[in-house]
């Protein structure tokens, strides 16, 4: 059984919450766009339902609640190190089915490479999810082809339509509040997309010898290594280690990891000044690879979740999905050919 | 509650072994051995506040202190070398698999090493050199740029007289010089082996070292399976996490840094 609530219903829902989540939500950064006078959509903590964005796909995905873009993990002084503090409250965070998706690839990369990380664990565990249906595609996703169009582990999920927003909700601890304030109960299910405008197909022949091939030659020229593809990505969770100090001569000061990118040049720069990936056809090669082949190798299931934010975000207009349609027969071709 | 990985512990330097100008060893106090053995291979994340972490290889190991044997290279190298007996470091680990020193039990073993990739392997050549009787043979190849530039003078006089058959040679030298000049590779056609296909191989150094190490290997026959290599990187975890040190499907630092090389020879970078 679900409910149904009004916007202001719904943000009184928000407010019973308030005392133990904080609400994320996507929502309008007015003017703060690439070019002058354009907005960016992305994530902010919400106390008002109309403040959330539901006719556009956000720039930036809500990775950052999880893993912050920038994260103290503990303070210095000059003989002790003193861990830094969490946010009191949890936080309850709106996505859409594809980024629910994306969590279960944070998680392995989180929980399960490697011991559990401190950080991430903490946050996580105070998350609830809410996942937003979607009632069509957006321009240039493909969940359908990656399997993320539906999900079914959300804490809660929401319909929004004609003003009114329609909720189905299996965690009991959300659930009291919306049983409060709603105006109505009825059946609930979840929005989600049967047919993308884009269909995106992985060569079932693709392997790791495709990194030979001249295909990633074309992206030396094209990509200007900024990053951003990977910044907007929900699943890209690489990071730096980061000393900083309060004073310039001072005794005290912070250590953080900051988000960076496979793209930028010192990503793989070692002391002494050794560099394994020059040109931007590596990286690209590296970060294509990791998304449709090395971490299905080594978790089991696809990286990519087919939201469709990098080629959106690319300012060179570099496509991931041109790039897997294309470009990835094209060099299994090549390599297939040049081997016998 | 999950463990707190990332909150370092502090060391204290008990003893600085100036090898060369630009190569130190620092022996660090540690008394977690108990709960956090270490092995030989296996590394720490060495750090000074405001300088940052580095992965530094473990290069000696008693049951109350490492020896991290750090060349000055970088930003974060050139503050450590500016620390000296009594001063602190941050420290977190031992990470990675390191060398089990029961692979290399009963076998003939060759180690070839350029330069600080010496490091890694110090532990098991001290381990055979103390218990030369449970392998067969031990042969260090072990190259340096210069006389000047020689690592582990002291130990490799004790490996010698232990009975490790040891050559140590350098890429040039001023005339009058009497030791080993050439290449590591020079030296490993002459291997002689009583049983070459159960003999056992590691080499660890720069990349090109390695690349030549392995093809005269295979020139005198060595079995590629035999090989092992330990893979350096950039770590800013040593945990999995941040991953810079990807290539493929395997994080070095989780899956190695010791790898089998034909695990790891068909990866691109």
């Amino acid at each position: 059984m679900g409910y149904q609530l009004s916007r202001r219903a719904l943000a009184d829902a928000f407010k019973s919450w308030s005392g133990t989540y904080d609400v994320y939500a996507p929502t309008v950064f007015a003017g703060t766009g690439r070019f002058s006078e354009t907005d960016v959509i992305r994530y902010g903590k919400v106390t008002d339902p109309a403040d959330i964005v539901w006719d556009a796909r956000s720039d930036y995905s809500f990775k950052e609640i999880l893993i912050p873009v920038c994260q103290v993990l503990f303070y210095f002084t000059e003989h002790s190190v003193q861990e830094s503090e969490f946010p009191k409250k949890g936080a309850i965070i709106f996505l859409r089915s594809c980024d629910l998706h994306a969590v279960k690839r944070l998680d392995y990369m989180f929980l399960q490479n490697g011991p559990e990380d401190y950080y991430y664990k903490t946050l996580r565990d105070k998350v609830k999810f809410v996942v937003m249906g979607c009632d069509h595609t957006f321009d240039g996703c493909f969940c359908v082809s990656m399997g993320t169009n539906v999900s079914t582990n959300y804490d809660a999920a929401v319909n929004f339509k004609d003003g009114m927003y329609y909720v189905d909700c299996p965690d009991e601890t959300l659930a009291a509040a919306l049983k409060n304030h709603a105006e109505g109960t009825c059946d609930v299910t979840a929005d989600h997309v049967e047919k993308d405008d884009v269909e995106v197909h992985i060569p079932d022949n693709l392997t790791s010898a495709i990194a030979k091939s001249s295909i990633w030659d074309e992206y030396d020229k094209r990509c200007i290594k900024c990053g951003r593809c990977t910044l907007a990505c929900p699943t890209c969770t690489c990071w730096s280690m980061q000393d900083i100090f309060y004073t310039e001569n001072g005794k005290a000061g912070e250590r953080r990891r900051v988000q960076t990118s496979c793209m930028f040049d010192d990503y793989t720069l070692v002391a002494g000044g050794g560099c394994f990936r020059q040109k931007a056809g590596e990286r690209m090669r590296f970060k294509v690879l990791h998304k449709v082949l090395d971490f299905k190798k080594r978790a089991g299931f696809q990286m990519c979740v087919g939201c469709g934010r990098c080629d959106a975000i690319c300012p060179e207009y570099i496509s991931l999905t041109h790039c897997i349609n294309e470009k990835l027969p094209q060099g299994m071709k090549e390599v297939l050919e040049n081997g016998q | 509650m999950v463990n707190n990985e990332y909150l370092p512990f502090r060391s204290e330097i008990l003893e600085v072994i100036k090898h060369a100008e630009l190569e130190y060893t620092f022996r660090m106090s540690y008394d977690r051995g108990d709960e956090h053995p270490v092995k030989p291979g296996q590394f720490f994340e060495i750090s000074i506040p405001k300088y940052g972490e580095a992965p530094i290889s473990v290069s000696g190991i008693t049951d109350h202190s490492l020896d991290f044997t750090i060349r000055r290279v970088g930003s974060l190298t050139d503050e450590i070398f500016e620390n000296y007996v009594g001063d602190y470091f941050f420290m977190r680990g031992p990470y990675g698999n390191g060398f089990d020193v029961n692979m290399f039990k009963g076998k003939e073993i060759i180690l070839v090493a350029g330069g600080s990739g010496l490091s890694p392997i110090h532990g098991v050549i001290d381990y055979f050199a103390d218990h030369m009787d449970e392998c067969k043979k031990l042969t260090v190849i072990v190259g340096f740029k210069s006389p000047d530039d020689i690592l582990f003078k002291e130990d490799q006089k004790r490996w010698a007289e232990k009975g490790i058959s040891l050559i140590t040679t350098v890429d040039r030298a001023p005339e009058g010089y009497t030791g080993h000049v050439g290449m590591v590779t020079k030296y490993i056609p002459d291997l002689t082996f009583e049983d070459m296909p159960n003999a056992i191989s590691v080499v660890v150094g720069p990349p090109p070292m390695i690349k030549f190490s392995i093809l005269e290997l295979k020139k005198i026959g060595f079995d590629v399976e035999n090989i092992w290599l330990s893979e350096s990187r950039k770590m800013c975890c040593g945990l999995g996490k941040c991953g810079h040190c990807r290539i493929g499907d395997i994080y070095i630092c989780q899956d190695g840094p010791v790898f089998k090389y034909t695990k790891i020879s068909s990866m691109i970078d």
